[in-house]
């Protein structure tokens, strides 16, 4: 991941999506820029909004600004420039501690020192609310990640779990309008990640809160998201529906990171319309949609491994031939290495009958509306697949 | 139905009979894992060996052995056999009668042939201010033999003084009291109780309280120059943190006395420190900051620093920077943050450092006895002052083991208020 995002650092020149900002007014970020070293930049022009009652997932590899960005929201750093606006006023002059918003630490940062009780009744507590009201509201959160028997534990008496539902509890108590979420589940095993996805997203339907969320695992933000703003070298790749994003990326940076991706090298050979020819390197062509790429110039082909195809191929379907090259059993299905005829090697998504073993010829297939052929300068030459396990 | 019957009366008994062999079968596994348990603890007792055996025998016996002392002293008993014997049954009241007399005569002659007069007479001594040179004196008369022993004794009043005679008699009996309440300012009153000592003859207590001031304002010193200093430590970049560490180190890994010596350079009336207070216009006049209180706590800080300092940044190392953050995120400003969250986590390691630097300040021997005055001295310059000046290892021994009651009850109440588990030392 992180070899990647270095590679991946030249990619700058990808524009960032204008923020509709219109339509998403409840959180503004307006040209705002972070650098700690006065050199580089952690975040550049970063045009972002975020409707009310939106769960917007800022995604990717670490490095890539989404973290910077978080804590200029919640206060803890200051944009170099720029404004970020809450509710159309401007926060910069706002202290974290007068924001009003709730805030989840990927290490809880649930106070040991006091009881699970206690630290809910924490930020309700420095707002001066009567004991009464305190009991109250601190049982009905307790209730809703329903913990309400372990309040008088300590944080390390409870599971890894129970300690971010206890996070949870504490950040939505004092009923914030706006959450953030700093990999909240980066410590959980994948299990407990998966039902605590669940739980967040029912907690957001629940609440109407809105709730921004940091995660580097893609499968997460698509599970979880409203919209999910991919991050890459300090700036927004791509900003989208987990829809758009899986199935029409803008870039070949969001095709190899959201979902698992085939890359093929080759040149443009030709471009009529969205459509375009692509010469592989090593022989064989494909056609595929054009995005953004010039003839002549080198470019990428992804292709998503469940799109290829065995069957024969239909009219006007790119056709490719080779040998196979291995078979990954995976249960419900299985992954078919195939190494073309050009050298280059595609995974196919089969089904969990498939039985052809190593070296036998194999003819691969798929609609050129599968193909997406993206401008080869952004460095991911080496990268096949992201599966965001 | 009826089939079922049989089974249905079995199920008990077997019930039982598994619950007894499961009952078994845990009680072997306890027992095994006990036997496991036990030879792993051999196997660490016994790494630990060497150090168990020095320290008992550098350290557990001779602080046992010497804090004895405090109440076993047989050197009277010892020396005074007839003595001890004539004056059982006597009432303490008026002057023992003449066989007494007759049989201190004898003792006090043995003492002379046996070479031992001299020891005596100090032990008597140090119970009796001035019975020294009367015991010595009332020997030399003995030896000379041109009276009879009974009126040589009658001959010196100091033997036919009200306050004598109970001494010799307390000094018959082994184990004694006197020390300790001595330690205290505290002596035995001809009626049996007991009662504090003239104003004259009183030091101790206030040796005592001289060295918990001290103590404690040294401690608060280091305290509140230490606490911003880890603070800072703990804040800094690693590297930066390495450098400060060293920087706080430098001088805990120079020699006491070298440092003690460095302060008296610069503490001295006309020293860099007086210099440079006159320069910068603070004072009008050099100050005596040698021989006096204020040098002693400046000295003692200075050495006390790192102990203070390093327990409560090795706290402070633990506690991340989220947890500030969730507090200000969670509403709290920035005082009720730090007094709400990051202190009660640090105050484990701020008592554990108080303590130490507290416990530490007691002792202090070096420093007082060469920047202190001759008011500023402390419990252990006294205690060190009878062992190697006045010999009177009886007065030590009590002195010592009132102080050592005094920081173990300190520590025991520090440690019943935190809990011993929480006391962060390292």
């Amino acid at each position: 991941m992180t070899a990647e995002a270095t590679a991946l650092s030249r990619d700058s020149a990808e524009p960032a999506p204008a923020a509709d900002a219109g339509s998403h007014g409840f959180v503004e970020f307006i040209d705002v820029e972070k650098s700690y070293d006065g050199r580089t930049f952690a975040v550049t022009r970063l045009n972002l909004g975020v409707a009310r009652g939106e769960f917007l997932t800022l995604l990717g590899p670490s490095g890539s600004g989404k973290t910077t960005t978080l804590n200029m929201l919640a206060g803890f750093e200051r944009p170099t420039s720029g404004v970020i606006a809450l509710e159309g006023r401007s926060v910069d002059r706002l202290p974290p501690y007068e924001r009003n918003i709730g805030m989840v630490f990927q290490n809880y940062a649930l106070f040991p020192h006091m009881s699970v009780e206690e630290n809910v009744a924490f930020p309700l507590s420095v707002r001066k609310i009567t004991k009464t009201e305190v009991a109250a509201r601190v049982g009905r959160a307790l209730d809703m990640v329903r913990l309400r028997q372990f309040g008088d534990r300590r944080p390390a008496q409870l599971s890894g779990g129970q300690q971010q539902r206890v996070a949870l509890a504490r950040a939505l108590v004092f009923e914030p309008s706006l959450v953030l979420m700093d990999e909240p589940l980066g410590a959980l095993d994948k299990k407990l990640r998966e039902h605590m996805q669940l739980e967040i997203k029912q907690l957001h339907t629940m609440l109407g809160v809105t709730i921004v969320y940091v995660t580097h695992d893609q499968s997460e933000a698509l599970t979880m998201s409203d919209r999910v703003a991919v991050f890459n070298n300090g700036g927004i790749a791509q900003l989208g529906s987990p829809d758009d994003l899986y199935n029409a990326p803008q870039t070949s940076f969001v095709a190899s990171f959201i979902g698992e991706n085939n890359t093929l090298l080759g040149k443009v050979d030709r471009v009529s319309g969205s459509e375009c020819r692509v010469a592989l390197d090593g022989g064989g062509s494909v056609t595929g949609l054009a995005i953004g790429v010039a003839e002549g110039a080198a470019c990428h082909v992804a292709i998503r491994p469940e799109r290829l195809k065995l069957a024969p191929a239909s009219n006007g379907a790119n056709v490719l031939a080779g040998t196979v090259d291995g078979r990954i059993y995976l249960g419900d299905h299985q992954r078919l290495l195939a190494r073309l005829e050009n050298g280059q090697v595609l995974t196919v998504k089969v089904g969990p009958e498939a039985t052809m073993g190593n070296g036998e010829p194999v003819t691969v297939s798929c609609a050129p509306n599968d193909c997406r052929a993206f401008p080869a300068d952004a460095g991911t030459g080496g990268s096949i697949s992201k599966t965001g396990e | 139905m009826t089939a079922l019957e049989p089974t249905k009366l079995d199920r008990p008994r077997i019930a039982r009979d598994r619950s007894a062999a499961d009952a078994k079968a845990a009680k072997s596994v306890t027992a095994k894992l006990r036997r496991a348990e036990f030879g792993d603890r051999l196997r660490s007792l016994a790494l630990a060996a060497p150090l168990l055996v020095l320290l008992a025998l550098s350290l557990g016996i001779p602080i046992v052995l010497l804090l004895s002392r405090a109440v076993y002293d047989p050197t009277i008993a010892d020396a005074l056999p007839q003595t001890s014997q004539a004056l059982r049954g006597w009432n303490g009241a008026e002057l023992p009668g003449d066989a007494a007399f007759l049989a201190l005569a004898a003792d006090l002659r043995d003492n002379q042939a046996r070479g031992t007069a001299y020891e005596l007479a100090k032990s008597l001594n140090a119970r009796l201010p001035g019975a020294r040179s009367q015991v010595l004196k009332t020997v030399r008369q003995l030896e000379a033999a041109d009276r009879p022993p009974l009126e040589v004794m009658k001959a010196v009043p100091f033997w036919s003084a009200p306050g004598t005679w109970p001494v010799i008699e307390s000094g018959t009996h082994s184990v004694t009291s006197f020390y300790l309440l001595s330690a205290l300012d505290l002596r035995w009153n001809a009626d049996g109780g007991i009662e504090k000592v003239p104003p004259q003859q009183a030091i101790f207590l206030q040796v005592f309280m001289r060295t918990f001031f001290v103590a404690a304002a040294v401690t608060l010193a280091t305290l509140i120059l230490g606490f911003p200093l880890a603070y800072l430590i703990a804040a800094v970049p690693k590297g930066l943190a390495a450098i400060l560490i060293v920087a706080v180190l430098l001088p805990f890994w120079t020699s006491i006395l070298v440092r003690t010596a460095a302060w008296t350079v610069l503490l001295q009336k006309f020293g860099l420190v007086n210099d440079l207070l006159l320069w910068l216009g603070i004072a009008d006049d050099r100050l005596d900051l040698m021989y006096s209180r204020i040098g002693l706590i400046i000295a003692m800080t200075h050495i006390q620093l790192p102990f203070t300092l390093l327990p409560i940044y090795s706290v402070m190392r633990t506690i991340p920077a989220s947890q500030m953050k969730a507090a200000y995120s969670l509403g709290a400003k920035p005082f009720t943050a730090f007094r709400r969250v990051y202190l009660p986590q640090v105050f484990p390691g701020v008592m554990a450092g108080c303590l130490l630097t507290f416990i530490l300040c007691l002792g202090y021997y070096i420093t007082p006895a060469l920047i202190g005055g001759a008011s500023d001295q402390l419990i252990s310059n006294f205690i060190a002052n009878y062992v190697n000046v006045e010999l009177n290892w009886e007065m030590a021994a009590a002195l010592s083991f009132i102080l050592l009651v005094f920081t173990l009850a300190l520590f025991g109440i520090f440690a019943r208020i935190l809990g011993l588990d929480r006391l962060k030392l390292v």
